[in-house]
């Protein structure tokens, strides 16, 4: 890719979220409470894995018809009446949404949660051209309001504490000061975000799953702030990315059972929309968008990130994203998937994301859509060494561990250089900079003999 | 040349191999007692279920329930129950039924397994009544509970243009640290009032 870009330090950016220890255990927490909901309903289905397994299938076999499902899908939407849009990449989404804006001389939009919109960056665009729009999603209005992107594309705002909010509704709302209560503070935002409901030229909703058989599509949210914003103004705008796809309406029945359940641990979203053409006296936009899909369709390592629903549950699970915060990853779509489908489209700027990964394949075991996500980070690895994307000091690392351990008498003495010193050198010597696996934990005890001494002396009778 | 020729050129310019659609058969959970399972998921996600005995009339056990205290603007739809004191018809635009304090309306089936309704804007004027509604009250015939989205699907068709929706609960939200808010943009409250006679046989 040619954009150039300040490369992403995954580490580097988390290491401004875990200087403050209490907030990152805090964080830890709040995302872990989720992922046990999640297992509390998971384990109450005896067809979950039998669901994963449909889901999987489906989308495998949507995907590798891609072509033909999208000419039914806007076949099928036309009939309905919808207008359906095509747009290579983000310039084009950002520009085909500003020509149906312009057209009705929309001033105000609601829009409601959509990672592709964050992903293209939309919201700025708009602004630069006049147009006010307001996240209607409580936690990413919270996010908008900061001026700071989502840190998860679930729960925007998981980041942030109730004080936070508490100080930014009395600043921006005129709350009352030092206000906590959630209830008052959300009461408060509705309230307001009530006006632009009804004031708004326009809806802009993301879409969770389109329909090629119906040329329908599925709106899933707890707020209904997409149901209001679609069915208040005239005009409707759906961004959805090509993967959003599914073959029939019946495989709803599969993906609305595991959505829900992955993604907050509820049985299903309060509201699930179906969208079939636009309503009496308005109209329907969808917009299709590749971004680089179709890139990543033709990759055997990577072509099964394309399943992703954005649930958001290998977020919930991982270990490093939950104690480093979605922001370090900087990117739209944080956690695990995203450290798959970030460097997918710029490698350059997204190379350290699949190593903020400790391979312990969590992701993979809750993943509701069977991706392969911790083998597709390693394999990522490879490539971002294999396309020089690697840090120095990893190459040089791995250049050095790769001499040694190709060496036997080498390795051997190695071994016993620092089975010998690691227990007298002074601590500063031991962890310095060049430590990093030292940072913030100790280096075990160095044993006395080494597995071949062991090995050889319990050998010898 | 347009992107769309370009996006679809560039898929398949991918050989890729087929790989078949799975069936959409079992076997999937069923419940002895829907109906209980069912007041436990709606009342787990914040919402209300009441079971109409056949004694009680339809029309007293709604102007019982307590979100039609003090509700000045009342809509109802359904076609044998007198009640409200406004028809949808009475609205011009979406945006004047902000005043609406109670809607009641229809629906067509529930789902035991997560405590969804379907309903449709099938008849209704402005489909954003379902959400811009303070209070909301689904009345479902008790003979159309079902187990599973399976069977939903089973029943649903989609061939002319239309707008449907599953609604599990009241609007809710958990954005300010999980705290669960009910009542975030749609309704502060769901009622679902089983309605009929009861089902024949508990797991027919």
């Amino acid at each position: 890719m040619a954009t150039i870009e300040l490369p992403v330090i995954h580490s580097k950016a988390a290491d401004a979220f875990t200087k403050n220890d209490a907030r990152a255990h805090w964080h830890d927490q709040a995302l872990w409470f989720i992922r046990v909901k999640r297992d509390r309903l998971v384990h109450a289905l005896p067809e979950w894995e039998t669901l994963r397994e449909r889901a999987s299938a489906i989308k495998q076999h949507m995907i590798s018809r891609l072509a033909d499902y999208l000419e039914q899908f806007e076949r099928e939407a036309t009939r309905h009446g919808a207008v359906v849009h095509w747009a290579a990449d983000a310039a084009e989404h950002n520009q085909i949404v500003l020509g149906i804006l312009h057209r009705h001389r929309v001033q105000r939009v609601a829009k409601s949660k959509s990672m592709l919109t964050e992903e293209c960056h939309l919201n700025p665009f708009l602004e630069r051209h006049g147009i006010e729009v307001v996240d209607t999603d409580l936690g990413e209005w919270i996010v908008q309001l900061r001026g700071e992107p989502p840190s998860h594309i679930v729960l925007p705002a998981i980041h942030i504490k109730k004080e936070e909010v508490g100080e930014l509704f009395h600043e921006k709302l005129g709350t009352r000061a030092g206000a906590t209560d959630p209830n008052y503070l959300a009461g408060a935002a509705r309230d307001r975000l009530r006006d632009v409901f009804l004031d708004c030229q326009a809806g802009i909703t993301g879409v969770n799953f389109a329909i090629a058989e119906t040329g329908g599509f599925v709106v899933c949210t707890n707020e209904g702030n997409a149901d209001l914003g679609a069915s208040l103004p005239k005009v409707h705008i759906a961004c959805m990315g090509l993967e959003k796809l599914i073959p029939r309406a019946a495989d709803l029945g599969v993906f609305l059972r595991l959505l829900g359940r992955s993604a907050t641990g509820q049985p299903i979203t309060a509201y699930s929309s179906h969208f079939h053409g636009p309503m009496p006296g308005g109209e329907l936009h969808i917009i299709l968008v590749d971004n680089g899909r179709s890139q990543i369709l033709g990759s055997d390592d990577y072509r099964r990130s394309l399943h992703c629903i954005r649930c958001g549950a290998c977020m919930n699970t991982c270990p490093v994203y939950r104690r480093s915060g979605g922001h370090s990853y900087g990117a739209t779509v944080p956690g695990p998937i995203g450290s798959i489908l970030n460097p997918a489209r710029d490698p350059g700027k997204y190379s350290t994301l699949p190593y903020a990964c400790s391979l312990c394949a969590s992701c993979t075991d809750v993943c509701p859509v069977k991706i392969n996500l911790h083998e597709q980070l390693l394999t990522w690895r490879r490539d971002i060494a294999a396309g020089g994307h690697l840090a120095w000091s990893k190459r040089t690392a791995m250049k050095i561990g790769s001499y040694v351990l190709n060496r036997p008498k080498l390795y051997g003495l190695a071994g016993r250089v620092g089975r010998a010193t690691l227990r007298w050198l002074p601590r500063f010597l031991v962890y310095g900079p060049w430590n990093a696996w030292g940072k913030q934990r100790d280096l075990p005890p160095p044993p006395r003999r080494s597995f071949r001494e062991e090995f050889r002396q319990r050998k010898s009778p | 040349m347009t992107s769309r020729t370009e996006i679809l050129s560039r898929i398949r310019r991918q050989p890729l191999e087929q790989s078949p659609l799975p069936a959409l058969d079992g076997p999937w959970i069923s419940f002895a007692d829907r109906e209980t399972q069912f007041t436990q998921v709606v009342t787990g996600v914040g919402g209300k279920v009441r079971v109409r005995e056949p004694r009680l009339a339809l029309a007293e056990l709604l102007l019982a329930l307590p979100c039609m205290e003090n509700a000045a603007q009342i809509v109802c739809t359904l076609p044998d129950v007198r009640l409200g004191n406004a028809s949808l018809d009475d609205f011009p635009t979406p945006q004047s039924l902000a005043a609406v304090d109670v809607a009641i309306l229809p629906g067509e089936f529930a789902v035991a397994e997560n405590g969804a309704v379907w309903v449709t804007d099938r008849g209704l004027r402005h489909r954003a009544i379902y959400f811009i509604t303070q209070h909301l009250v689904l009345v479902v015939p008790r003979h159309e509970m079902i187990d599973h989205m399976h069977q939903a699907y089973e029943r649903l068709r989609f061939d002319k243009p239309g707008y449907g929706l599953f609604i599990s609960g009241p609007s809710k939200t958990a954005d300010i640290e999980q705290s669960l808010v009910i009542g975030a943009h749609g309704p502060r409250s769901l009622t679902v009032v089983l309605d009929g006679a009861p089902p024949g046989g508990a797991a027919s």
